[in-house]
This record gives structure tokens, C-alpha cells and sequence, in this order.
């Protein structure tokens, strides 16, 4: 019972909350509206057992993605709406009704199979983060560093495309013999 | 053996290519010569093989190689050389080679000599593979090469413009020879006709094949492929009614009308009656329609000869005259002596040309003969020539045409046909008489050129000798009918005449030589002391009726080609340009516009990207749920 | 009570939501949050599927998701700064220079 309630009222405030996000003209409530959906998509999470992934979607979503956007936010003015030009709001509405139809029609109709073998089964005595971490790091444990290594190259490609005076370089000797060449530098600066 | 088969067929090829390397170059000798000189050898082996069957009696039978060979249709390129083939190689390769000579003298002021003598030699060699092919097909390849080639060679000098026709009834050697291949064209269907016809019902073109099943054809069948096969040789031998190409062909020089329009391409519709002669022996009706027909025109030529002024127009009239000769001999089933006299008519025929060639290189190409007259006194030898060819022509006794003239006449006599008879013998009065009005006119009596300022003088010496052959074999060729009937008639069905027209044989000659002199003794009275003008004969309707060659030139203009014309300019700007050229644009023009629409969607804005992606996204899902629920 | 199906019907329905906002959205940085709306949506569709088969694939799936998606607004954010530079306004339409 308390799954459901649970269930229920997460889900309708998911959906309220998403739909602010995409509705809204001011930077900041959309911001905001997103950062409380994905609180509430980590609620989804506990609830269906997966408490290590809950745990991961509020640290990395909530924590740094939500940060990354609000940095980034500073750069605008935030007060000034967002003005946007007409776009044709029915045929929006009707794509997005339609796939939202289409979906759940498809979802909603008996789709299980009863055929279907888990390939990772979940053990029942252990608890799920246990769990995640022997599959993560035995059998997903290319995928892993890989992903690593993604992280990697995407920070030092943030880093190169925010940061100041990045077309000098880093790492050349700057330092020189003649005192003129030094003084050359300075006015140069 | 069979390489000399192979000599007599491409030594002419080679020449052709040899002389198409300077095409473009200006006259070197060394072409004619080497030309000449493939031609003599093409000659040698044709020779070498006529002693072969003729010593032998055997044919010699090549194939070289297969050049059809699909499903139940088997074409190979194969040659035989029997006594009907080797005839035909000798004679045309004889006057080819003495043609080949007699051009390097007559086209020395030509610039494009080289190309002259490699449009000659391509014909030769067409002929060659028109005479020598053991199939159907072959004679046919070989029957369009040499229209092809007749095409080249009459509009040599195509740069000449077109005049009207009061000028020139000729208009111009372009127009010549597209006339010509035109009205070859139009008889062709009629022979691809009579070839389909027979291989839909024998399953072969092999002669061999062919004449063996033939006699088990239906009647109706044999008549519609007889038939179909004289239309075929009524366009290349010019006769009724497509028979106005071959005096219009006298545009090309003189060494091409000597060769083909005397004595080679012409008679490839006599070859084809005579190669195909079991055929047309199960045919009679058929046959004696040839034999009308051939009849009419011999008299239809020779009338329009009477009146002529222009000097290769009258002997291109003979030439036509002595074809319909030729085609009343084989329609009336005397086939060995139809052969006999085209040999005999390629001689003389092609002597009187190139004697005819020489005059009018001695006047610069004027011909009439109106402006003639006199010459025996600057050109002896050409005038000789050309009496000797006169004489063969006329059939007077011991000249070669007396034999194989009067042996057709005898045949009209002895199969019956009177009315053939008669009009055979009436037209070789004719003949006689127009041969020497023309050699009358042109060498004898008063100099009419003079006041023109034309200084004529003879042609060179080795030209003159070149000619002495023909002239040689128009004088003793008769002699040797008595061998040739025997040569020939191992292939070919023999014709003797009855008893009872052996009996009156001498008086029916008597007969036609009482014509022939008196058509001399006529034509001596009128003109051999010189030219006189008769207005009031000249203005009369039938005197004008004939040198306008019955009007039917200017009727084939009127009611066919400008009609014709007419409908293909309409067919040109309104289905042509408007429907078909239309549709094409029209699709271009579709498919351009479209890419001009789809162009727009290119926006570069994003989100009109991603909308689009959203569609394509929802699309799929939509397709997908629906076959899911379809299969489900 | 509460089965797989409610679970994906919550997800698709997530899903149009962020579907529309990205087909909305006219600002690249909105169009991110829509973007992130999106993904989210997926990740609990996957988190559904595996306890309900009781399968560990399905969040093996969401965290590596979770992982590229951090990747993807950290690179995005950097783009996006320099294009702002540029072109002084992060409106799409003026930033469509790409026209056909």
C-alpha cells in the first residue's frame, strides 16, 4: 500500500514538475523545477530497490549536473524572460500527444513475456549495492573504464573550451635569456 | 586454294585502309598506285581460281568464322567460289583494276584523291563479299556495303550546293546520292522481306540449304519471297519505278559511274535473280513478271536516250536499258545467258565510260554534247574506244554484245513471248541508234567547242593502255559463249533454245541486225556532218515529254518527297519537340523543382531539425505499433 | 498492485513531456534541460524493467546513462560558452548560419 502512495504521488509530482521545466519563460524556475524532478526520479529509484543507483542519480544529477547548469546560468541575465519566438504550438502538441499516445498504448497493452531470462540476476540476500558492484566490476568492468576515460576527455574538453586565454599554451617554456625579450613580454601583456 | 579465296576478298580491304591512312593528307601517287596494285592481286587470284573451277569443276567452300550463333540461328561468314561466283570475281575485279589505273589519270587535279581510292576500293571489297558469300546474310552485308559505298562515292564532291532543277536535273551530288541510298533503302525492306520470309520457313539462309528445301514450299510462299526478292534487286538495278536514282548517280566522277553504275553494283540485282535461280524457276508467274518488267524498261531507258544532251546521262540510259536486258533473260529462265551478257555489258559498258571520262577531262567537265564535236581529230584513241563499245553496244556481228543480245532476243523468241520479242528488237534499234548519235555528235563534224574556248587534248598514255583490255574483251568476249555456256551451266540450269528456233535462228539475227544497222545508218544521216538544231522537234510535246524523262522525276518531287517532308517537319515540331522532348524536360523539370522545395527544408536552425526529427521518431513508433499489432 | 506497466506508462509519459519541451524550446540552455528531462525518463523505464525481471542489467544501463549524460552537460556547457562569445545570443534562430 504505501508502494503505491508512494507510486502515485511521486509520479504526479514528477509530471508537474517536468512540465514547469519545459513550459516555463523564466531560466530559473525551469532550473529549479528540474532539480526537484530528479530528486524525485531518485525516489522512483528507491522505491523499486535499485538504492545504489538512487543514491548515484542525487550525487551526480542532483549534486553536479544541477550545479554545472546553475554556473552556467550565471552567465545569463536572469531576470530577463526568455522570449521566443512563435513556434507553432499545435503541431507540438500534437507530436508530443501523439508519441505520449503511442507509447503508453504500446506500454499499456500486455507486453511481458514470460520468456524473458534475466542475464544478471539479482542475489537475494545480498543488498543492491553489493550487488551492482560485483556485476559493475566483473563482468561491465571494460564499459567502466571506458567510461572513465570519457569523464576524462569531456572534463579536460571543459576546461579547454571555458577557460581564459586558452590559445596560449600551458606548458612552453616562457622563460628567456634577454632581459629585453622579458620586458617585450610584459608590454606584450 | 583457300588463301587465294581469302587474297581475291581482303586484298581490296587492305587497300581500302591503306589509302584511308591519308585521307586527309593531300594527292600522293604512291596511294593510286598501291591501290591499283592490291586490286591487280585481288584480280590474280580471282583468275587463278577461275582456272581452278573451271579446270576442276569443283566449288571451293570457306567458312571463316561463325558471326551468328543464337538459338536455332546459325549465320557464319562463309564464301564459296563456284562457276556463278568466280564469273562475277573476275569481271568485277578486271574492270576495278583498270577503274583504279584509270583514276590515278583522271582525278590528278582532285585534292581529295586519297579518299577517292579508299571509297573505291571499300566498294570492291563489298562487292566481293556481296558475290563470294555462301549465305543470304552475306549477300546482304555485302549488298549494303555497297550502297553505302555508292552513297560516298556519288557524293564526292558534296560540297557542291544545290541548283535547281532546269539546271541541273541532278540538283547536286549530295542530293544524288541520297536519292540513290534513299531509293536502295526502300527496296532493301522488300529484300529483308524475302529473307525473313524464307528463313521462317527453311530455319537457314545457307544457299545450300535454302535451295534444297525449296521445293517442298508452298506455292504462295515461294511467290511472296520471290517477289519480296526482286523488289530488293529492282532498287540496286534501277529498274521501274525506282529507277530514277541511276542517272541522277552520274553526279559522282566518271571512274565511279564506270565501275558501279556499268558494271558491279547495278548487276548485283541480276547476281541475286541468278544466284537464287531455283527459286525463281518454281516461280513462273513471278519470273515472267521480271521478264515484263525487265522488257518495259529496256524500252522505257532507250527512249529517254533518244533525246538526251548529256553525255554520261545517255550512257547511264544504256546502262539501264541493258539491265532490263539482263532481267528479261533470267526472268524467261535463261539464267547462263543473262550472266553472259552482264560479263559481256560490264566490258563495253565500262569502256564507253571511261572513254566518256576522258572527254570530259579533255572539255573540263562540260557534257554536253550540243557543245561537242570534232574531237576525232585531238583524241584518236578515245574515239576508237569508245566506237568499239559503240559497235559491242549496237550488237553488230564479232563484237562481244552481238552474242549475248541476240542470244536473249532469241530467247523471248523461243519461249513464246512474242510481245517481249518484239520490243526487245524494236529497243536494240534504239540502242544502236542513240549509241552513235552520241559517238556522232561528240567526235564528229563541226567543232562546237571552239567557241567556248576549250582546248581538249588526250588522255595520258598509261590511262589509254589501262583501257586496252576492255577494249580487247568487247571485241573477242563473244567468242567464247560456246565454253562459257559449257563453264557455267554445271551450276547453273541449261537453256537451249528449241529445234524450231534453231532452224530460223539466222533469220531472226537478220532480223535484229536490220534494226541495229539501220538505227546506225539513221543516226550517220542525222548527225555525222555536224549538229543542226530542229526548234519545232525539240519544242514538240513527246520530244519534251522523253528529255524530261517522262516527268517522273518532278512527280517523285510533287507527290512524294515534299508530302514526305511535309509530314516529318510536323512529326519533328509537334510530337517530337512538343511530346517527347516535353516529357523529357517535364521530368527533368519535376525533379528539379522538387530539389528546389526540398532545398528549403535546410533551415540551419535547430529546433526546426529536432521537429523534424520528432516526426520521423513518432512516424516509426506509429508503423511499429501498428505491424506489432497486425502480427499480434 | 503496482505493475511494470504503470511504471512505463509513467516513463512515456515523461518522455513526450521532454520530447515536447526540446521541440519547444528555443534557447540552447532550456533545450539542455529538456534534453536532461528526456534521459531521466529512460533511466527510470530501465530501473522498472530490471526489478521487475529481477535483472541487474537494466541498472547497469541507467548508471552508465547517468555517467554520459555528466559528460554530455559538462562538454555541452563548454560548447555552449564559446558560442555564446561569439555570437552574443543563444537563440537558435540566430544561430542558424548553416541555411541550405
Amino acid at each position: 500500500m504505501y508502494e503505491a502512495i508512494a507510486f502515485y504521488l511521486f509520479s504526479a509530482l514528477t509530471i508537474g514538475l517536468f512540465l514547469i521545466t519545459v513550459m516555463s519563460k523564466n531560466v530559473l524556475y525551469a532550473m529549479t523545477s528540474l532539480a526537484a524532478g530528479m530528486v524525485l526520479i531518485s525516489g522512483f529509484f528507491f522505491i523499486l530497490g535499485a538504492d545504489f543507483l538512487g543514491v548515484v542519480q542525487l550525487i551526480v544529477y542532483v549534486g553536479a549536473v544541477m550545479a554545472l547548469y546553475s554556473f552556467a546560468m550565471m552567465f545569463f541575465d536572469a531576470t530577463r524572460d526568455i522570449k521566443e519566438k512563435n513556434t507553432p504550438a499545435a503541431l507540438i502538441f500534437l507530436l508530443g500527444g501523439l508519441s505520449a499516445l503511442v507509447l503508453v498504448l504500446i506500454f499499456a497493452g500486455p507486453i511481458h513475456s514470460d520468456a524473458i531470462q534475466a542475464l544478471y540476476p539479482m542475489h537475494e540476500g545480498v543488498g543492491n549495492a553489493q550487488d551492482v558492484g560485483i556485476v559493475l566490476f566483473t563482468k561491465y568492468l571494460v564499459p567502466f573504464e571506458v567510461a572513465a576515460v570519457m569523464l576524462l576527455v569531456a572534463m579536460i574538453a571543459g576546461i579547454i573550451l571555458a577557460g581564459k586565454k586558452m590559445d596560449q599554451s600551458l606548458t612552453k617554456d616562457t622563460s628567456v635569456d634577454d632581459a629585453d625579450e622579458i620586458l617585450k613580454q610584459k608590454d606584450a601583456k | 586454294m583457300e588463301g587465294l579465296v581469302y587474297i581475291a576478298l581482303f586484298a581490296p580491304f587492305a587497300s581500302s585502309l591503306f589509302a584511308a591512312l591519308f585521307g586527309m593528307t593531300e594527292r600522293k601517287i604512291f596511294v593510286g598506285i598501291v591501290a591499283s596494285t592490291l586490286l591487280a592481286t585481288s584480280f590474280i587470284a580471282s583468275a587463278m581460281l577461275a582456272f581452278y573451277v573451271y579446270g576442276t569443276g569443283n566449288a571451293i567452300h570457306v567458312t571463316m568464322m561463325d558471326w551468328i550463333s543464337a538459338g536455332d540461328l546459325h549465320i557464319p561468314f562463309g564464301f564459296i567460289v563456284d562457276q556463278v561466283s568466280v564469273t562475277m570475281m573476275v569481271v568485277v575485279t578486271l574492270v576495278s583494276t583498270i577503274v583504279h589505273i584509270y583514276s590515278i589519270g583522271y582525278m590528278d587535279h582532285d585534292k581529295s584523291f586519297n579518299r577517292f581510292f579508299s571509297y573505291l576500293s571499300a566498294f570492291v571489297f563489298s562487292m566481293m563479299i556481296l558475290v563470294m558469300s555462301d549465305n543470304f546474310a552475306g549477300l546482304f552485308i555485302g549488298w549494303e556495303g555497297v550502297g553505302v559505298c555508292s552513297w560516298l562515292l556519288i557524293g564526292f564532291w558534296y560540297h557542291k550546293p544545290d541548283v535547281s532543277r532546269e539546271e541541273n536535273p541532278s540538283i547536286s551530288p549530295s542530293w544524288a546520292a541520297n536519292e540513290a541510298f534513299i531509293m536502295n533503302r526502300i527496296a532493301d525492306l522488300g529484300m529483308l522481306i524475302g529473307l525473313f520470309i524464307l528463313y521462317w520457313n527453311i530455319g537457314s539462309l545457307q544457299y545450300d540449304k535454302v535451295f534444297a528445301a525449296v521445293p517442298f514450299l508452298d506455292g504462295t510462299v515461294l511467290n511472296a519471297a520471290a517477289l519480296a526478292l526482286f523488289i530488293g534487286a529492282m532498287g540496286k538495278s534501277a529498274q521501274f519505278p525506282l529507277h530514277t536514282w541511276l542517272t541522277d548517280a552520274m553526279e559522282g566522277p566518271t571512274p565511279v559511274s564506270a565501275l558501279i553504275h556499268a558494271a558491279t553494283m547495278v548487276t548485283a540485282g541480276v547476281f541475286l535473280v541468278i544466284r537464287a535461280n531455283p527459286l525463281f524457276s518454281l516461280t513462273p508467274e513471278v519470273s515472267y513478271f521480271i521478264a515484263a518488267l525487265g522488257t518495259f524498261v529496256a524500252f522505257f531507258a532507250a527512249s529517254m536516250a533518244l533525246v538526251n544532251r548529256d553525255l554520261k546521262r545517255i550512257i547511264a540510259f544504256s546502262t539501264l536499258s541493258q539491265l532490263g536486258y539482263m532481267f528479261a533473260a533470267a526472268g524467261l529462265g535463261a539464267y547462263w545467258i543473262a550472266l553472259f551478257h552482264l560479263a559481256a555489258h560490264a566490258f563495253f559498258k565500262a569502256l564507253l565510260f571511261l572513254g566518256a571520262g576522258n572527254v570530259m577531262h579533255a572539255m573540263h567537265d562540260e557534257l554536253d554534247i550540243f557543245k561537242m564535236g570534232g574531237l576525232k581529230k585531238v583524241m584518236k584513241w578515245t574515239y576508237l574506244y569508245m566506237g568499239i563499245a559503240s559497235l559491242a553496244l549496237a550488237g553488230i556481228p564479232f563484237f562481244a554484245g552481238f552474242f549475248s543480245k541476240d542470244a536473249i532476243i532469241e530467247t523471248a523468241w523461243n519461249e513464246g513471248t512474242i510481245v517481249l520479242w518484239a520490243i526487245l528488237v524494236i529497243t536494240a534499234g534504239m540502242t544502236a541508234f542513240y549509241s552513235f548519235r552520241q559517238v556522232f555528235l561528240t567526235f564528229e563534224g563541226d567543232e562546237r567547242y571552239k567557241k567556248y574556248g576549250i582546248h581538249p587534248h588526250e588522255m595520258y598514255g598509261y590511262v589509254l593502255v589501262a583501257m586496252s583490255p576492255l577494249a580487247i574483251l568487247a571485241m573477242v568476249a563473244g567468242f567464247g559463249m560456246k565454253s562459257f555456256e559449257h563453264f557455267v551451266t554445271k551450276l547453273l540450269p541449261d537453256y537451249h533454245m528449241s529445234e524450231h528456233t534453231h532452224h530460223i535462228a539466222w533469220f531472226l539475227g537478220l532480223v535484229v541486225l536490220a534494226f541495229a544497222v539501220s538505227g546506225i545508218l539513221l543516226a550517220y544521216k542525222k548527225y555525222y556532218h555536224g549538229l543542226k538544231r530542229d526548234e519545232q522537234l525539240e519544242n514538240s510535246w513527246y520530244y519534251r515529254l522523253l528529255a524530261n524523262q517522262y516527268y517522273i522525276p518532278v512527280l517523285y518531287d510533287e507527290f512524294i518527297a515534299k508530302p514526305y517532308a511535309m509530314i516529318s517537319n510536323a512529326m519533328w515540331t509537334k510530337v517530337d519537340m512538343k511530346i517527347v522532348d516535353a516529357t523529357v524536360d517535364g521530368i527533368a523539370k519535376f525533379l528539379y523543382k522538387t530539389g528546389d522545395t526540398s532545398r528549403k527544408m535546410q533551415t540551419g536552425n535547430l529546433s526546426n531539425y529536432l521537429n523534424w526529427m520528432a516526426v520521423g521518431a513518432v512516424l516509426l513508433l506509429v508503423v511499429a505499433a501498428i505491424s506489432a499489432a497486425a502480427i499480434g | 498492485m503496482i505493475g511494470l506497466t504503470d511504471y512505463l506508462i509513467v516513463s512515456a509519459i515523461l518522455f513526450s513531456i521532454g520530447l515536447m519541451g526540446v521541440l519547444r524550446r528555443r534557447n540552447l540552455l532550456m533545450l539542455f534541460f529538456a534534453t536532461e528531462v528526456m534521459l531521466n525518463a529512460v533511466n527510470v523505464a530501465f530501473a522498472a524493467i530490471s526489478h521487475y525481471y529481477n535483472d541487474l542489467t537494466g541498472q547497469m544501463f541507467a548508471f552508465f546513462i547517468i555517467a554520459i549524460a555528466a559528460s554530455e552537460v559538462a562538454v555541452g556547457l563548454g560548447i555552449l560558452i564559446v558560442l555564446y562569445k561569439k555570437h552574443g545570443s543563444l537563440d537558435l534562430d540566430d544561430l542558424a548560419s548553416m541555411r541550405g
